[in-house]
Order: C-alpha cells, then sequence, then structure tokens
C-alpha cells in the first residue's frame, strides 16, 4: 500500500510538464523579483545497501535571471536543506523519585522531519533575518515543534523543544553546514548534504531556497526517495506482511544455527 | 565493516556484533544460561532500539540453547522428562507473562518495571548465590565433604503429593513444585525478555535439590523451547525480530559457546556457581546504578515505531 502511494507521488512529479512550473506546488516564489532558482540531483532514489554507512548527495543549482554585479557582492544566499519524513515525537523527562530516575512528564509534538540535513552559502543569521526563517521553517533551531495533547503548565515547553533538538543533532539526524553551498561560477552553485548512517527511509525533499539581500526571492522543491534494496527490503517486507512465517523461520535458523555449531565442534 | 539492520533499521559495525556474541556465547556455555540478561543490556548500550534488543536477544538466546543443550545431551547431562515438566509450566506461565507486558505497555514506565526486575532479581539471587557459594568453596578448602545433597534429609518440597521418578537427576519429586517453577520462570521470561536460566539454575539447585551438573542442561533444554515462542510471539505482535542481528550474534555465540561448554567441565560445581553469582551480580549492579545515577541526558525521544 505504502508503495503505491510512493509510485503515485513519484509519477505525478514525472509527468509535470515543465510550461506548467507556476503551478507547481513544489514552487514557491516572491513576486518582487525575477530572479530563478532551479535545482538538480543525479538520481531521485538513494538506495541503503547492506554497507550503507551515510552518505553525502550533491545538489547542483543556478540562478537564472542573477544580476552581474550583485552575483559579485555575494548578495545572493542558498540554503539546500534535505528534509526527510514526518513523523511525530514524544520527548520524556527523566526526574528523580525516590532516589530514582523515571520517565515523569513527556510531551507529544506533531510530525517534524525525521531527518534534517542542511548546508548554506552563510551561517543563517547572516542570511535572513529570524522571522523569515521561521515562516518557512528553515534551519534547526527553526523547525516548528507543535506540541499536540495536554502539556501541562506549559513551562517547561521551551526546555522540551531544545532538548528534542539537542538529542536529534546528536543522533547525527539533525545537521548543518555553513559553508556547504558553493557558487563555482557566476550564478552556478554546489550544495553538499550529508545522509547520517541511520537515516529513516521514505520520502525525503531537497528544498533549495534563495534570498537576496536578505529577502526571500523563491522556493524550488523536488522529491528524493530513500529506499532499502534487495535483501534488506524483502526482510523488511517479509517480517511485516507474513509475521508467523517470519517468526517460525527466525526460530528454525536459530535452531539449525545451534545444531550446526555442535556437530562442527564436536570433538568428543 | 559496517552492516545494515533492516529491522533495527540502522548500520552497525559487524565485527562489535561478532564479538558480543561471542563474549556471552562462552559465558553462557560455561555457565548453562542463555545469556539473554547480558546481550540484551549490552544490544542498548549499542544503541539498538529497546524493542528491537529484546526481541533479537530471545532468537539470540534458541540456537546458543540448542547447542549448548545438545552438548549436555551428548555427555547425558540432561534430563528429558524434567525439562519436559518445567516446559508445561513455562510455557503456560510465558502466556500469562504476554499478557502482563502489554498491560504494564499500556500503563506506560515498562522500562522502568523491568530495569527494576532486573536489578532486584539480579542482586538477590546473585548475593544468594555468592554467599552460598563462598561457604562451600571454604569447605572444600578446609577438606569437609561438599555436598548440596544430604542424604535423609528432606524440606516441605518433598511431602507433596504427584510424585514421579526422574532417572537422571536421580530423584523421586512432586510434579507440583516443578511446573510451578516453570511457571514463575515463564511469566518472567515474556516480561523481562530473557531466557531466565540465571534464575532457572539457583531454583533448581536450591529448591529443588538437583544435581548441578543435571541442572544446566536442563533449563537449557527448556529455555530453548520458551524463547522459540517468545521469538513467534514478538515476531507478529511487534515486528522486532532483527534477523541479521540476530543470525549475526547466534554464529559468534555458538562458537563461543562450545569454548564455555568445555571450561565449565573442567571447572568444579562451587566454582561454577560462584561464578556465575559473581557475573549476574556484576550485571544486577551495573543496572542499579543506572536507576540511580543522574544520567547524562534527562530527556528521550521516542518517534516512529522504535526511537532511538
Amino acid at each position: 500500500m505504502r508503495c503505491a502511494v510512493l509510485l503515485f507521488v513519484v509519477s505525478v512529479f514525472a509527468s509535470l510538464p515543465a510550461a506548467a512550473q507556476l503551478a507547481d506546488p513544489t514552487v514557491t516564489i516572491s513576486d518582487k523579483f525575477s530572479e530563478r532558482i532551479d535545482i538538480g540531483i543525479s538520481t531521485n532514489e538513494i538506495a541503503i545497501t547492506s554497507d550503507f554507512s551515510g552518505a553525502d548527495i550533491t545538489v547542483f543549482g543556478a540562478i537564472d535571471g542573477a544580476d552581474e554585479l550583485l552575483l559579485a557582492t555575494f548578495a545572493y544566499d542558498v540554503v539546500v536543506a534535505l528534509e526527510g519524513p514526518r513523523k511525530s515525537s514524544t520527548v520524556r523527562r527523566k526526574e528523580r523519585v525516590a532516589g530514582i530516575w523515571i520517565n515523569r512528564h513527556s510531551i507529544r509534538f506533531e510530525p517534524i522531519p525525521a531527518s534534517y540535513s542542511m548546508s548554506s552559502t552563510r551561517p543563517l543569521a547572516d542570511i535572513a533575518n529570524l522571522m523569515e526563517l521561521a515562516s518557512r521553517d528553515i534551519g534547526i533551531d527553526n523547525v516548528r515543534l507543535v506540541p499536540t495533547g495536554g502539556v501541562g503548565d506549559g513551562s517547561r515547553l521551551t526546555e522540551f523543544r531544545e532538548a528534542l533538538r539537542r538529542i536529534k543533532q546528536a543522533s547525527g539526524l539533525y545537521q548543518r553546514d555553513p559553508t556547504g553551498v558553493q557558487f563555482i561560477s557566476k550564478a552556478l552553485f554546489r550544495a553538499t548534504v550529508r545522509l547520517p548512517a541511520n537515516i529513516p527511509v521514505g520520502q525525503h525533499k531537497v528544498r533549495a531556497v534563495l534570498y537576496k539581500n536578505n529577502q526571500f526571492v523563491m522556493e524550488k522543491v523536488i522529491p528524493l526517495r530513500v529506499v532499502k534494496t534487495g535483501l534488506e527490503q524483502f526482510i523488511y517486507n517479509f517480517a511485516h506482511v507474513y509475521s508467523l512465517a517470519y517468526g517460525v523461520l527466525a526460530v528454525l535458523l536459530a535452531t539449525l544455527t545451534g545444531w550446526l555449531g555442535s556437530v562442527i565442534f564436536r570433538k568428543d | 565493516m559496517t552492516i545494515y539492520l533492516p529491522i533495527a533499521e540502522l548500520s552497525v559495525n559487524i565485527f562489535v556484533i561478532l564479538g558480543m556474541g561471542a563474549a556471552v556465547g562462552f559465558l553462557s556455555g560455561m555457565f548453562g544460561v542463555g545469556g539473554g540478561f547480558l546481550i540484551t543490556p549490552l544490544l542498548i548500550f549499542y544503541n539498538i532500539p529497546p524493542a528491537v534488543a529484546v526481541a533479537t536477544g530471545a532468537n539470540q538466546v534458541v540456537a546458543s540453547s540448542v547447542s549448548g543443550a545438545l552438548a549436555h545431551f551428548r555427555r547425558g547431562t540432561l534430563d528429558i522428562k524434567l525439562g519436559l515438566v518445567l516446559l508445561v509450566g513455562g510455557l503456560a506461565g510465558a502466556t500469562v507473562g504476554i499478557q502482563i507486558f502489554s498491560m504494564l505497555r499500556r500503563l506506560g514506565q515498562l522500562d522502568l518495571i523491568i530495569s527494576l526486575l532486573y536489578v532486584v532479581f539480579l542482586g538477590s539471587v546473585g548475593g544468594l548465590m555468592l554467599w552460598e557459594s563462598i561457604i562451600s568453596l571454604r569447605r572444600a578448602a578446609s577438606n569437609k565433604p561438599v555436598s548440596l545433597r544430604k542424604p535423609g534429609q528432606h524440606n516441605w518440597v518433598h511431602r507433596l503429593p504427584f510424585k514421579m521418578r526422574f532417572k537422571r537427576s536421580k530423584l523421586y519429586l512432586s510434579v507440583i513444585p516443578v511446573i510451578m517453577l516453570g511457571f514463575a520462570i515463564g511469566v518472567l521470561t515474556s516480561v523481562m525478555g530473557v531466557g531466565g536460566g540465571f534464575i532457572m539454575v539457583p531454583a533448581m539447585i536450591y529448591l529443588l535439590r538437583i544435581p548441578t551438573s543435571v541442572v544446566i542442561g536442563t533449563s537449557l533444554f527448556q529455555i530453548i523451547f520458551v524463547t522459540a515462542f517468545t521469538t513467534v510471539v514478538q515476531a507478529t505482535t511487534n515486528f522486532s525480530v532483527d534477523i541479521v542481528l540476530a543470525w549475526l550474534l547466534m554464529v559468534a555465540g555458538v562458537i563461543g559457546a562450545q569454548y564455555g561448554v568445555r571450561v565449565g567441565q573442567k571447572m568444579r560445581g562451587e566454582q561454577l556457581r560462584a561464578g556465575l553469582a559473581l557475573l549476574v551480580l556484576g550485571v544486577g549492579i551495573r543496572l542499579g546504578f543506572g536507576l540511580v545515577l543522574p544520567p547524562d541526558e534527562i530527556y528521550s525521544v521516542v518517534s516512529g515505531s522504535f526511537g532511538f
């Protein structure tokens, strides 16, 4: 079912004619400027093989209609971010009760990108003001964290948000590189985005945002699928679809391994 | 060299996993415990999601128990009849235990309950065994006869009805305490996600007065079936058995266990008991510190199915 949905999404993107780009939901444009940004990646699918230990993807892009003078004075800024599939998260806080540390309080947040890897031409604070970045969910500190359900008195909400960002960064799922986007010629740029080893599988998106003199110009989004391949995918599907057979097989494999071991190493 | 685990959904160093499996396999072969109480915490320390660690640990224990039980069977130190009676109680207990497990999970704080159970059981069992084996070792050093089985001395266990003769164990014993022990272990097995050998072995020695040599093989025999049952249940309810991770652990564990069994054969009963006691107590104390010491990060995040 999930596969079918993914295929459908991909085919929608693939069948969009270039001329209809203004109606393309993956493009957001500010009317004030004439510049356009476009990006491309060599693949729309990253395969996780059995020896996957993280990867770098390179995104190439160009600014169309850029002003030569402004380019020379570094007035254009580009932010490229790879956002993972959205998942809801629960943050728990431990407290000492009768000498033992136990989970006391928890806050559940609305779905946020499970991974977020960002590259930019300069540190974000130099590219645009905080309000602007926050309104577009750009940057680790600006990923919108909306609690769901009761949050108690809410006095600890900030701490919970900070903890979520801190833990996501510590695990490598959220990362940033403030110099990861480089201009390779006047209007051509190259962005390197890091995929961690524990990257979640599913539909990711590559977002490229263009700023001119600290003002938003345009945003372009292209999809990227992260999939398991071959045996990994087969095992995962088998475990979920035929779980009883999978369990029995796991037990049989264990029995066989144990028996073989005792036969091979039998000396007496 | 890294390998991607399809169910845990992360990449791990293959040699770390093989090393863990071999070390735990060696200890489990030596002391006749499944090793679940060692492998599960080790996997969690290595960032495997707890749900996957518990389920995969059970799967791995099946292999090491099969291997160990076969070795004991060939040496004639396995009482199949006694094992089957224990198993009757064990499977019933595991079924009840799974209900308790789901109930605890609904109430929250399952992790805490599991940790507390570990600390209480490992601590008390390890402490008692260490105390007893030190007394035995000192008695052996002063050349007094060392025997746990004192002929003619019977406790309340031996006055119960439905007696059955267990030839291998040289016992004539009521089935009631045997089934009850199996049941209790079965409950703990599914709640704590371990084979239960570390409780089973001392309980059989001290409560039922079964000879140490037969206890280890018999305990391994019944652990095979209880952990196999747990594996299937975990696979169908939580989808958390990682067959790739389990198989790596198994291969290393089975090899380690063969050497462990040989070392164990060369040691005397009271030395084995003292060693197992120290191991059990050590893990219990380590987990106890984890509950009491201030954690580095008081926040934790769970997202998606398993969290991290």
